[in-house]
């Protein structure tokens, strides 16, 4: 699973939601990449991008396709005929993150311009629905659960709470790379440049829990939580992967990956299958299943 | 020809007069006056389009005025010898007859006296008849019968001594040039093929011996048939044609597709009428063309078989020659000027190029030419490639940017608006570059520049008329001037001197009043440094302005200067007051001076949080929760109920806006009165603590008056004369406007937005217990009858709500302009950065909208009051949360759709994490 000239910046993956056997990659390429987990092959290219493609994300039942890129649009695909449903434009930066809600029907895009952009698309409309411009900085990540909207800035996650209508403002004294929800919905997870991975409880904002051992200082990496909320794992610049117990805090596990940043990674929804994507590989790592703790590179396709 | 054709032109119809942009639209025709008449005025009534349009027959019906009997009947009995014969114009009313009518009558030139133009159809008609007659291609018969007859042109000219086939002109003293026959010359805009090569050596060996007296008749010029293709065929189709199957004389010759022969056939079908068929029925009449000319080469058309669409035929010898290749080289790629005696005038037709000097070049070339090319009789012209030009070795790609403006003569500016200007390039940059332009020197400096000698009188002053006047005309001059010139300053300006413009006004507002230190600041920043004289007296005219001097520019301008330098000084002095206006009034429409040491509000966030998050101790410090207005179709997409139902707000309500541009500073607000500038300043403050004020401790607010500067104070003479004038107003009109819905609810709903906004508010709690218990009285009262609010006016009410509060305070707050909105009260209000956000707007606020803001806010502070009755209830319920914080994740706030296991890990998590802080 070779994905040419991938940066090592700017890829990032993500399986589809329905049953996780889909996974997406995009890069600078300026395409996005179609994949099949249980395979390795490659299913679709969907090019249209101007520039190198920084984020994407697919709807809730597998039939449309988001992406954004330095080109200023967010781009929505159709996942079956490759061809671009919509192109919406209105950034006036390179976009650095975009988000289905759950229903599909709004799609989330945070850009370097430091506004999150919500974008209709059940109507034609090109306008977007709404403009989150409060941040100072530019959005680095962004994440959408049911009834909330979430992004992260400069030191500070924003956690807009649409059925309460409040904003709540997280200072966390350093730029978030990543940010991520817990399955129950109940806390964030964030990870920071200064290599700790926090996770706070949503509602009181108090943190819970801090992970700390690997190391992010300069790239925009991912972390992520496992399918069942029992570990934390976050890419590093040392090439391993890291994951840690949850509750305890501990080191679990230091997973090499390769020598160089691992870019970017997620896990699988059901099962305990983590991919990664390192210098334009696209990894998937599975685990026994007795035992948990050990992760064993299951197929590695290069 | 070409001015008469300009005259020519025939109109129909009456012109549409010319539109005029002022002219207001004309009312639309009623429906019954849109009549139409006919030539004679007659009305005549529509009938609608299927029943004969205007005045069918009699008063619509089919009869006549004399009933059914048709018009043409006559009796009989009275008139048997008579037969009537109908001719169709018996049928036919004058509209028929008319212009536009199906048989016109009009004048027209008989066929004598009518150009030699002749009638296409009729020709093409004739010439068709005569393919198919007994001897084919001719019409022998036709032109014995007929008389031959020309027109009145063409005997006018074969009296002048023009003959068939000469073109018209003076004759020419010059070779003659071959004169191709007429059909020739048609044929070769047709055909792409050779003509005939020996015809053409033959004539053109004649040319050497033409001898020298003897002129020529100018060649005739056929008009080239720009006839336009109708089919889809391609070039040169012609479709099969009957008379081309029979048997040919020649049976040998192919009809060639591009043959003059064919030419002959595709130009009589192809043909398309050139001339107007003007005349209709009645102009055909009578139809005679010039019998010469179509007669003589319609007889040497050679009707051959054509071979291409049965294959070859059997009477053929040859075959190789069937299937005709045409090549692109026949046909010219290239426009270019033709030769001038091959007849084809602008004609782009294929033509051969028979250029000798061509052909020798093209034999010299030892390749193989491909057909229609040449060679190029120039060479190309070689492009010379320069290399890039040597760096330096130490030569560092590196861009600088702008030129970092020089601060240091910015210090008597405020570090902000220094820094807005450092990152700008506002106009500041701009003059300073432009500072050696030439249009910034005067003529003294550009004369010396030319090093020209200065002018007779005194050498260091601007030359100038003064110079060269007597002395003693020039001391009267400046006596009258002068005395006109303090005129204006003893008397009141309104008289003499001109009205103030707006930037006049706005730079008095900006500078006067202000103190010494502003001013001395102001000197040390100098725009005119150059010219010394232009900054002494940019100086005067700042210390003028400073007094309050309207006439302050015009007087500090030099008067021994001519009248367009003073003009340019005025304005250049004009634009820099503004521009460097002092800082204390620039600014401080858009700042407030802090009331409490910077730690203390923007500390909270920066320090506070910072340390807070730093320690790693997250939770409420490090937690801000604003109210946020989603958009409604927002919700709708996220199948999610509307917060706020009925708001008409989208996103933060009472948020600062921190993202300024720097031309927030450098643009003047137009609209502020000469009067305003000191005045948002001051309502600022005063807002801002009464905000404050509820919010934080008493003991603060007793201190309070010492805290803010002295200008800080509302001044008297602008609040108080207002006060009464506006509270009589806002009686009037509580009676018109109905309030907001924002009003009703605030008192009357228990809004989730006010539980769930104060969860920070305990410290602020223990103060307000004391205030809590007179309180509902007094809610009560003003809830169930604002009108006894109304009277109470807006100094008591406030001034009971804030009992410790200045009564000037309160006063000037009644009377502020609006922003309330954005208002917020409570401890937990936001660091007082947003008053420098809103308060820019405030002072350009119509004084309309200004009378019912105040009244929102008076509301508003009812609704304040009813808050904080709803806080001390809460407060309980904080304690208790602070007593069981471990139940607090499966309590009911938060507990929506938590899953057991992760639950449990959560509890897990929260136990431990207690232990380790606690």
């Amino acid at each position: 699973m070779t994905m040419r000239s991938c940066p090592s910046f700017s890829c990032s993956l993500h399986v589809l939601p329905v049953d996780g056997s889909y996974l997406l990659s995009c890069g600078s390429d300026k395409s996005l990449k179609l994949w099949s987990v249980g395979r390795g092959t490659l299913l679709k290219t969907y090019s249209g991008h101007g520039y190198e493609v920084l984020d994407a994300d697919g709807s809730y039942d597998n039939s449309q396709l988001c992406s954004c890129s330095s080109d200023k649009t967010v781009i929505l695909w159709d996942v079956a005929t490759g061809q671009v449903t919509r192109k919406l434009r209105g950034h006036a930066g390179k976009v650095n993150c975009v988000q289905f809600n759950e229903e599909a029907t709004v799609i989330l895009s945070g850009s370097i311009d430091g506004t999150v952009r919500c974008w209709d698309t059940k109507s034609r409309r090109n306008e977007p629905i709404q403009v989150l411009d409060e941040s100072r900085d530019s959005i680095s990540s962004l994440k959408s659960l049911p009834f909330l909207a979430f992004r992260s800035v400069d030191g500070r996650v924003r956690r807009y709470d649409l059925r309460m209508g409040q904003l709540h403002v997280d200072l966390i004294n350093s730029p978030i790379t990543c940010v991520c929800f817990s399955q129950d919905g109940q806390c964030t997870l964030s990870s920071s440049l200064d290599s700790k991975v926090r996770l706070l409880d949503k509602s009181t904002g108090e943190m819970l829990g801090e992970y700390t051992g690997h190391k992010m200082k300069g790239y925009k990496l991912d972390c992520c939580l496992s399918s069942k909320d029992t570990h934390v794992l976050s890419c590093s610049e040392d090439g391993h992967v890291y994951c840690w117990d949850l509750v305890e805090g501990s080191l679990s596990l230091k997973l090499p990956v390769g020598k160089a940043v691992v870019q970017s990674l997620s896990f699988h929804p059901t099962e305990t299958c983590l991919l990664t994507a390192m210098e334009g590989r696209v990894q998937v790592w599975g685990a026994q299943p007795e035992e948990a703790q050990v992760d064993t590179p299951v197929s590695q396709n290069g | 020809m070409a001015a008469d054709s300009e005259e020519d032109f025939v109109s129909f119809g009456t012109p549409l007069e010319p539109l005029e942009e002022d002219e207001p639209l004309k009312k639309p025709v009623p429906l019954h006056e849109q009549t139409v008449k006919d030539e004679k005025g007659r009305y005549q009534r529509f009938h609608g389009a299927f029943t004969g349009g205007f005045s069918a027959g009699y008063f619509n019906t089919v009869g006549s005025k004399e009933g059914w009997t048709p018009s043409t009947f006559v009796s009989s009995r009275q008139q048997k010898a008579e037969k009537h014969h109908a001719r169709p114009e018996d049928f036919m009313d004058e509209e028929d007859f008319g212009e536009h009518g199906i048989a016109p009558r009009e004048i027209t030139t008989s066929q004598e006296f009518s150009s030699s133009r002749r009638d296409p159809a009729a020709e093409k008609a004739r010439a068709v008849g005569a393919q198919a007659a007994l001897i084919p291609g001719d019409s022998l018969l036709e032109e014995l019968i007929a008389p031959a007859r020309s027109s009145v042109g063409v005997e006018l000219l074969t009296r002048m001594g023009w003959k068939e086939g000469q073109g018209i002109g003076p004759r020419l003293k010059r070779k003659p040039r071959r004169q191709l026959p007429v059909t020739a010359g048609v044929c070769k805009t047709y055909s792409c093929a050779l003509p005939p090569a020996g015809s053409e050596e033959s004539e053109e060996d004649d040319e050497e011996f033409a001898p020298e007296d003897v002129t020529f008749a100018p060649k005739d010029v056929t008009p080239v048939d720009f006839s336009p293709r109708l089919g889809v065929q391609g070039l040169g189709y012609r479709g099969l044609d009957p008379c081309l199957a029979l048997p040919g004389q020649d049976a040998d010759r192919h009809v060639h597709l591009f043959r003059p022969q064919s030419e002959t056939r595709s130009r009589l079908f192809g043909d398309r009428p050139g001339g107007s068929k003007r005349g209709g029925v009645a102009g055909q009449v009578g139809f005679n063309p010039p019998q010469a000319l179509t007669g003589g080469h319609l007889a040497g058309v050679h009707l051959t078989f054509d071979p291409q669409a049965f294959g070859v035929g059997a009477l053929e010898d040859e075959d190789e020659d069937v299937y005709h290749r045409d090549s692109m080289s026949r046909y010219d790629t290239v426009l270019k000027d033709e030769e001038p005696g091959d007849g084809l005038y602008g004609w782009t037709a294929p033509q051969q190029y028979t250029r000798r000097a061509d052909r020798s070049r093209d034999a010299a070339y030892l390749g193989k030419i491909l057909d229609g090319f040449t060679l190029a009789q120039k060479p190309l012209e070689q492009k010379t490639v320069f290399p890039p030009p040597n760096l330096p070795r130490d030569y560092r790609p590196v861009h600088f940017f702008r030129p970092p403006v020089n601060v240091s003569r910015l210090c008597g500016v405020s570090p902000a608006l220094a820094e807005a200007l450092r990152s700008s390039r506002g106009h500041m940059v701009k003059e300073e570059a432009q500072q050696g332009g030439r249009h910034q020197l005067d003529s003294g400096q550009r004369g010396a520049l030319l090093g020209e000698d200065a002018l007779q009188g005194s050498g260091s002053e601007p030359g100038s008329v003064m110079d060269l006047l007597r002395p003693e005309d020039r001391q009267r001059l400046l006596n009258l001037r002068t005395a006109t010139a303090q005129r204006p300053s003893q008397a009141p300006p309104p008289g003499p001197a001109p009205p103030l413009s707006g930037l006049q006004q706005e730079a008095l507002a900006a500078w006067r009043g202000s103190s010494s230190s502003s001013s001395s600041s102001s000197q040390s920043f100098k725009p005119f440094e150059n010219t010394p004289g232009k900054q002494v007296r940019y100086e005067r005219y700042l210390s003028r302005l400073q007094q309050g001097d309207a006439g302050a520019l015009e007087q500090s301008l030099d008067p021994a200067m001519t009248e367009w330098e003073r003009g340019r000084e005025r304005e250049e002095f004009l634009r820099a007051s503004i521009l460097y206006r002092p800082s204390s009034s620039s600014l401080s429409t858009r700042f407030t001076r802090a009331q409490q040491p910077d730690a203390e509000d923007a500390g909270r966030d920066q320090q506070g949080d910072s340390q807070q998050a730093a320690s790693g101790t997250f939770g409420k410090l490090t937690r801000e929760t604003l109210e946020w207005h989603p958009d409604r179709l927002l919700c709708k997409r996220f199948n999610v109920p509307d917060p706020y139902p009925g708001s008409a707000l989208v996103g933060l309500p009472k948020v600062k806006r921190d993202k300024f541009s720097v031309f927030d500073f450098l643009t003047v607000s137009e609209h502020q009165e000469a009067t305003a500038p000191p005045k948002p300043l001051e309502e600022k403050k005063s807002r801002w603590d009464v905000s404050k004020e509820t919010g934080r401790t008493q003991n603060q607010a007793g201190s309070k008056p010492t805290g803010p500067a002295p200008d800080h104070c509302p001044s008297p003479p602008q609040g108080a004369p207002a006060e009464p004038h506006t509270a009589k107003e806002e009686e009037e009109e509580e009676e018109e406007e109905r309030p907001s819905m924002d009003l009703f609810r605030a008192i009357f709903i228990t809004s989730s937005e006010e539980q769930s906004s104060s969860s920070s508010e305990e410290d602020g709690d223990e103060d307000e217990e004391a205030k809590g218990d007179e309180e509902p009285v007094k809610l009560f009262g003003i809830a169930s009858s604002p009108s006894s609010s109304r009277l109470a006016g807006p100094d008591l009410s406030s001034s009971v709500d804030f009992p410790s509060m200045p009564l000037a305070l309160s006063s000037s707050s009644a009377q502020m302009p609006s922003r309330e909105e954005e208002e917020e009260f409570g401890p937990k209000l936001p660091p007082p950065s947003a008053a420098d956000a809103t308060g820019g707007a405030t002072a350009s606020y119509q004084r309309s909208n200004r009378r019912s803001k105040e009244k929102k806010q008076k509301k508003k502070q009812q609704k304040h009051r009813k808050e904080k009755k709803k806080k001390k209830h809460r407060k309980h319920k904080a304690k208790q949360q602070k007593k069981s914080r471990e139940e607090e994740s499966s309590s009911s706030e938060d507990g929506e759709g938590v899953q057991p296991s992760t639950g449990d890990l959560l509890k897990r998590l929260k136990s431990i994490r207690t232990l380790n802080t606690w």
